[in-house]
C-alpha cells in the first residue's frame, strides 16, 4: 500500500505537506540548482510588497545557540518585477505558488491582493502580519486582534484566492488573534514567524544587528512553536500551516501531531538546501512504520491522557 | 586543510567560496563561508587557508585525514580573469591572502605581470611569501611593528608601490578599512578595482538576502547586494564604504 501524502488546505491540493516558510527560500530560483523544487507540497515566496525595499543595514544576520536571529527587513524587488520577472520562472514546476504580501497600510495589502488576483500561476496568498524587523506595518498589525481582522478581511474582499494569515509569536495569546483573523475570513492560518530578539557585543557596547532587533528562528524556537501551534489549532477551525524551528521528519511529524495540517521548513534550508526533500521521504517512512495510509491523519493525533 | 572534491575543483575560480558545515550536530548552526585558496586540477583537491576564529573554524580545524566534510560551492562570482600582459596588483592584509593566491597563481600562469602587496601585524602573520615568488608573483610585504619588510600597513607600501611602477588592475582581500582606503587609492589612480567582501551569511545562495552590502547604484541611489551570489568579489566604486 502506497502511502498518501497529499493535503487540501483552504482549497490547494498539494502533494505533501511540506512547504518552505517565506523568507527563507527566495523565489525558489534560487534553490532550484540545488534541489528539484517540484516535489514539494507548495512553495511559499518571501515577502512580496507593493513598492522595492531595500531591507536593513548590516548586519542582518547573527548566529546564537540553536538558531539564528536575522532582520533582513522584508528586502524585495517589489509587485512589478515579482510578476514580471519572478513568478514567470515558477510556472511549470506543477506546484502551488503561495505568495507572500507585506504592506506597511491596508491600502498596500489590499492593493498586492488584487494584483495578484490576476496573476496566472497564483494558487493562494500569505498574509505577513508578522515581521518583527520592519518600522511600519509588519508586527504592528499581528500584535492587535482587531487590526489583524481588518487586513484579513479587506485581502479577502480584494481576492477570490485562498487567504493565509502569518501571525507572531510575539503577543500576550495568540488564540485570541488566531480566532479574530478566523472571523474576518482567513482560509488558513500559519504560525509562527520568527521570534522579537537581539544580541549585544558586550566588549563594544554595541548591538551585532544592523537594525538592533531581529528575529529568532531555528530549532531554539522549536518548543514555543509547537506551543503555539497546538493552542492555535485548539482554538479555530480553519486549518493551521505550522513552522518553527522544524530541522527533521520527526520535528515536522510533532507539528502534525500538535494539530497542524502542513508544515513549513525555515532556516533549516540554510543549512541543508535539500532538507525539505529529505523531510519529505521522512514522514512517508513514519508513516510506513506507524501504519497510517493516509497523512492528515497524523493532524492533531497526539493523545494526552 | 586540503580536500578531495573533483566536481568542486573542475569549476572553481579564483575568489569563488565554499559553505561548509562545521559539525556534524546543530551547532554551529550556520554553514561557515571560506574562500577557496588553490586547486589542483589534475588531483581534485581543494586548499584552504584560515584562521581559527570561532566555533565553526576551530571545528573544522579539528578534522583528521579521511573525515568526509559536507560543502557547498563552489559559490559566489569570483574575479574575472585579467587581461594577458597586464600588470596585476594584489592587495592581502592577513588571511587575506587565501583568496588572493589562487588568483596571483592563474593570472601569473597565464602571463600576467603579478605583483603581491601584503601586509600583516608582524612576521608571524605574514603568509605564503616564498610560495608567492614560487608562482610567480613579486612580492611586497609590510609589517606593523617592523618584523619583517616594510615598516607600515599595506596601504603604506601600496601608495609607495604605485609611485614606482604603474598597476592596470588592483584587487584586493583584507579588512574592510583596508579595501576601503585602497578603493580611494585606486579610483584617484583611475585604476580598475576589485574587492572581496565578507559578511554573516546565513543561505550562501542568494535566497535569504542575510549578507548584504551597501552599494551605489549607477543613478545614485542605494541599494543592498548579497555578498554570496552578487559577490564576494564588487567593483571597488561600486561599494558604499
Amino acid at each position: 500500500m502506497r502511502s498518501d501524502l497529499t493535503v487540501e488546505i483552504a482549497g490547494i491540493r498539494m502533494k505533501n505537506p511540506v512547504m518552505d516558510a517565506s523568507g527563507t527560500f527566495g523565489f525558489g530560483v534560487e534553490y532550484q540548482p540545488l534541489m528539484d523544487i517540484s516535489r514539494l507540497g507548495a512553495l511559499v515566496t518571501k515577502s512580496v510588497t507593493l513598492e522595492p525595499v531595500c531591507g536593513n543595514p548590516p548586519p542582518r544576520i547573527w548566529e546564537t545557540a540553536g538558531g539564528m536571529l536575522n532582520s533582513i527587513g522584508l528586502q524585495n524587488p517589489g509587485l512589478e518585477v515579482f510578476l514580471a520577472e519572478k513568478l514567470p520562472l515558477l510556472h511549470g514546476f506543477n506546484l502551488p505558488v503561495l505568495v507572500n504580501i507585506a504592506g506597511k497600510t491596508l491600502e498596500e495589502y489590499v492593493a498586492l491582493a488584487a494584483a495578484l488576483e490576476q496573476a496566472p500561476g497564483v494558487a493562494g496568498l500569505e498574509v505577513n502580519i508578522s515581521c518583527p524587523n520592519v518600522k511600519e506595518g509588519g508586527m504592528a498589525f499581528g500584535a492587535d486582534p482587531s487590526s489583524a481582522a481588518a487586513v484579513t478581511k479587506a485581502v479577502r474582499a480584494a481576492s477570490s484566492l485562498p487567504v493565509i494569515v502569518k501571525l507572531s509569536p510575539n503577543v500576550t495569546d495568540i488564540t485570541v488573534i488566531a480566532r479574530a483573523v478566523e472571523g474576518a475570513g482567513a482560509s488558513a492560518i500559519s504560525l509562527i514567524n520568527t521570534l522579537a530578539g537581539m544580541a549585544i557585543d558586550h566588549e563594544k557596547r554595541r548591538p551585532i544587528l544592523g537594525n538592533v532587533t531581529g528575529g529568532l528562528s531555528g530549532p531554539a524556537v522549536k518548543p514555543v512553536a509547537l506551543y503555539q501551534v497546538w493552542r492555535v489549532c485548539q482554538a479555530v477551525r480553519i486549518p493551521v500551516i505550522g513552522m518553527g524551528g522544524i530541522m527533521n521528519a520527526g520535528d515536522a511529524i510533532q507539528f502534525m501531531l500538535a494539530g497542524a495540517a502542513a508544515v513549513a521548513v525555515g532556516a533549516a534550508n540554510f543549512v541543508q538546501p535539500d532538507v525539505m526533500l529529505e523531510i519529505i521521504d521522512g514522514i512517508e517512512d513514519y508513516m510506513v512504520r506507524h501504519r497510517v495510509a493516509k497523512v492528515n491523519q497524523l493532524v492533531g493525533a497526539l493523545e494526552i491522557t | 586543510m586540503t580536500i578531495k572534491a573533483v566536481g568542486v575543483v573542475s569549476r572553481a575560480k579564483p575568489g569563488q567560496f565554499l559553505h561548509i558545515k562545521c559539525g556534524k550536530a546543530a551547532a554551529p548552526f550556520l554553514r561557515r563561508p571560506l574562500s577557496i585558496h588553490r586547486v589542483d586540477k589534475e588531483q581534485g583537491l581543494l586548499f584552504l587557508l584560515f584562521q581559527v576564529k570561532g566555533a565553526g573554524t576551530l571545528w573544522l580545524a579539528s578534522q583528521q585525514p579521511g573525515d568526509v566534510l559536507d560543502i557547498l560551492g563552489p559559490l559566489g562570482n569570483g574575479f574575472k580573469p585579467p587581461a594577458r600582459d597586464s600588470a596585476l596588483l594584489l592587495v592581502a592584509g592577513g588571511i587575506g591572502i587565501a583568496p588572493l593566491f589562487f588568483l596571483a597563481e592563474e593570472a601569473a600562469a597565464k602571463g600576467s605581470l603579478v605583483k603581491v602587496v601584503i601586509g600583516a601585524r608582524n612576521l608571524d602573520h605574514l603568509l605564503l611569501l616564498d610560495k608567492l615568488a614560487e608562482a610567480g608573483a613579486t612580492v611586497l610585504a609590510a609589517t606593523e611593528d617592523g618584523s619583517f619588510g616594510f615598516r607600515g600597513t599595506a596601504i603604506d607600501l601600496l601608495t609607495k608601490a604605485l609611485q614606482e611602477e604603474k598597476a592596470d588592475l588592483i584587487c584586493a582581500c583584507g579588512p574592510r578599512g583596508m579595501l576601503a582606503k585602497t578603493a580611494s587609492i585606486a579610483e584617484k589612480r583611475q585604476i580598475p578595482c576589485f574587492v572581496s567582501l565578507e559578511e554573516y551569511m546565513a543561505c550562501g545562495v542568494g535566497a535569504c538576502r542575510g549578507c548584504a552590502i551597501k552599494v551605489l547604484t549607477s543613478d545614485g541611489n542605494m541599494d543592498y547586494l548579497n555578498v554570496c551570489s552578487h559577490g564576494p568579489v564588487f567593483a571597488a566604486g561600486e561599494v558604499a564604504w
